[in-house]
């Protein structure tokens, strides 16, 4: 199966051979941002960053962040190096990100009020492909992976209206519901039932594509979603794009430390080569490179 | 601000450490800007190896406290893989830079026996790209399990044998993992070696969280980024006062401050590694206030570097 009818995607570092519409290259080296507002989504956060004259990012494309205050001395005397942020939403020149608090960086960074400052290198890596006219595209979610979908949905516009584009959300509970705001009519699924579909968001993939085989999926989400996004989409013959995580250091190719292993038995830079990845690549998708839960 | 350094002419003290900056990678990234504003005045590679090697498997990195454990496992296409393929790109690419003197390429090779060592060099002897070649010496020696860069002994024997493949500078970047670096920094400039450089990563080890099984992939890792500068600094000038060769320092290296720190203790050169990560121009950056540091804020630190950081550097 090739993964979509788009051009080839070929995972090379070497430059030249990349799809140019997935990309948006970033300057080299961080500028430093102001936060334009915090706002309050449910359990989550959405950072927005004043960036008027930064590239506008491909969506699936991320940023690394790092608080220009405070960013390290925080539990265990982390963070050091940037974490990496999915860019949700390109508007009115900022740049939206949503936060989910896991860990010392994330803390620090939901800490962020209006009028503090981040350092951003970005945008990075390779983003969403958009679909063929006659594909209808299915969007899945899973809790904070429901960032790239956003941008995404901004961009199908028209091809919006006339495939039926739809989105599929899921969440571990009500709280966590909340983040569907972000995308424009989503179905919703919650692990504990409190909202939508009782169950996982994949049985409402399994649904859609039950209807409309003629689709291409996206997807970004915790590693058992992609997982069974991979494998629903691999025995059906229809083409998925998976929006990969893994722990990072740099964001451009320079650590080699964000590897996923690929099918062929090489591993995959997710920051360079992806973070969006044909599943068709992946043999399966590996429990490290999926959104927290 | 211009140095002069076994030979070649480079703009200024400040280059990268291998490993910690893919040129390749980085081009797909940054495109123009990378070419514009190379934050480098020579390019060290990667360490090549005669095989292709994969690299360890993930997870790969742990954040340790003011600092990055890694075990990325060196992977790298091989001496034919690169020399057919990354070395054109990368000497083509940094033709493009502008920089003036032009960017040179020191190539870092690995190999696991002195024979093997000599094969790496005699490729790079011929490739007219290649300027410098940088030795990795913290391999394990195949029969002892000792890594060849550990024993000052084994080492100047190692450099000795492989000196008449190249007629380039050789610089032998010693391992920090050893009993006395001082005396491994003398037995490379014994054997023959044109500089050293130092420090590479110190092992270490993240917890496997509850698992007697540690976190990384690979078992054990380097650990580099401002956590390990105090004991580059220990080490460097160690190494320098014995030596009359050049040295390259490196080691949690993110300021001006930090390398002139490493400057001042006698190193000629200085390298930028783990900072990278964080500002991919923080090379640029320090570079620019190292030659201006009368005009650096006093309050500058890392993650306030003042109004310096957002100029653009030539
Ligand atoms: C391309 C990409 C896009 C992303 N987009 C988003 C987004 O839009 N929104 C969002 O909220 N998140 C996003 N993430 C995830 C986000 O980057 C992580 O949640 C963040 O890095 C966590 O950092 P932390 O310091 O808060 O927590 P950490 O403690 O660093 O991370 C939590 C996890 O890291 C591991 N860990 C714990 N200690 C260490 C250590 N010392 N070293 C290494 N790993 C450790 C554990 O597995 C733990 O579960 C994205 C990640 C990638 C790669
Ligand atoms: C991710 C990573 C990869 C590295 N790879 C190499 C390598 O391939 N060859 C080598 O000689 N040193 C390698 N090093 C060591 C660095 O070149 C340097 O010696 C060390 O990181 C200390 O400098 P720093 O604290 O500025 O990072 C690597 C370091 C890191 C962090
Ligand atoms: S995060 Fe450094 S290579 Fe991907």
């Amino acid at each position: 199966m090739s993964g979509s009818d788009r051009p080839v995607l070929d995972g090379s570092s070497d430059g030249t051979s990349q799809c140019a519409s997935a990309r948006v290259q970033a300057p080299i080296g961080r500028r430093l941002l102001t936060v334009a507002g915090m706002d309050e989504l449910g359990a989550y956060r959405v950072l927005r960053l004043s960036d008027p004259s930064g590239p506008r990012p491909q969506p699936g494309q991320f940023s690394m962040l790092t608080a220009a205050e405070r960013w390290g001395g925080g539990e265990d005397d982390r963070p050091h190096v940037p974490r990496a942020f999915s860019v949700a939403r390109w508007q009115d020149g900022e740049a939206h990100y949503l936060l989910e608090d896991v860990g010392p960086g994330t803390h620090r960074l939901c800490e962020l009020r209006g009028g503090d400052e981040v350092w951003v290198l970005g945008p990075l890596g390779r983003g969403f492909t958009a679909p063929a006219e006659d594909q209808r595209a299915i969007l899945v979610g899973g809790g904070v992976g429901i960032a790239p979908l956003a941008i995404l949905q901004d961009t199908f516009g028209d091809h919006a209206d006339t495939q039926g584009t739809v989105a599929l959300l899921g969440f571990r509970d009500g709280a966590h519901t909340r983040g569907a705001s972000l995308l424009r009519g989503a179905q919703v699924a919650t692990d504990d039932g409190s909202v939508g579909h009782h169950g996982l968001v994949t049985d409402l993939l399994v649904r859609e594509l039950d209807e409309t085989p003629r689709a291409i999926v996206y997807a970004c989400g915790p590693a058992p979603m992609l997982e069974a996004t991979r494998a629903i989409c691999g025995a059906r013959d229809v083409p998925a794009q998976l929006a990969l995580e893994s722990g990072m250091a740099c964001g451009f190719g320079a650590c080699f430390g964000c590897v996923v292993p690929l099918r062929d038995g090489s591993y995959l830079r997710v920051c360079l080569d992806g973070p969006v990845i044909d599943a068709a690549r992946l043999e399966r998708v590996d429990a490290h490179a999926g959104a927290p839960a | 601000m211009s140095v002069s350094f076994c030979g070649l002419q480079l703009a200024h003290p400040v280059i990268n450490a291998s490993g910690t900056f893919d040129l390749l990678a980085a081009n797909t990234a940054f495109g123009e800007s990378l070419r514009e504003r190379f934050p480098f005045a020579a390019f060290v590679s990667k360490t090549i190896t005669l095989e292709p090697r994969k690299g360890n498997p993930p997870p790969r990195l742990w954040e340790a406290p003011a600092g990055l454990l890694n075990s990325i496992g060196l992977p790298n296409k091989g001496l034919q893989g690169y020399l057919a393929n990354d070395l054109p790109a990368i000497s083509e690419l940094l033709g493009k830079v502008r920089a003036q003197p032009p960017v040179p390429l020191i190539t870092n090779v690995m190999g696991s026996t002195a024979a093997e060592i000599a094969q790496l060099l005699n490729a790079c002897e011929q490739r007219e790209e290649i300027s410098a070649v940088e030795l990795n010496v913290s391999c394990p020696n195949v029969k002892t399990g000792l890594d060849i860069g550990a024993d000052p002994v084994q080492l100047e024997v190692v450099v000795r044998e492989v000196r008449p493949h190249l007629s380039k500078p050789l610089i032998v970047k010693l391992t920090p993992n050893t009993a006395d670096v001082a005396a491994c920094a003398l037995a490379a400039q014994e054997g023959g070696a044109d500089a050293i450089s130092l420090i590479n990563t110190l092992r270490a080890m993240a917890p496997g969280g509850g698992s007697p099984k540690p976190w990384l992939g690979g078992g054990t890792g380097g650990l580099s980024g401002p956590a390990i500068r105090p004991v580059a600094l220990a080490q460097v000038a160690a190494a320098a006062r014995r030596v009359s060769i050049p040295v390259v320092g490196m080691g949690g290296v993110q300021s001006a401050k930090h390398a002139q720190d490493l400057l001042d203790v006698g190193a000629t050169l200085v390298a930028v590694g783990t900072e990278s990560f964080r500002d991919p121009s923080a090379g640029s950056r320090i570079a620019h206030e190292l030659s201006g540091a009368a005009e650096t804020p006093a309050n500058a630190t890392p993650d306030h570097p003042g109004a310096s950081t957002l100029l653009n550097l030539k």
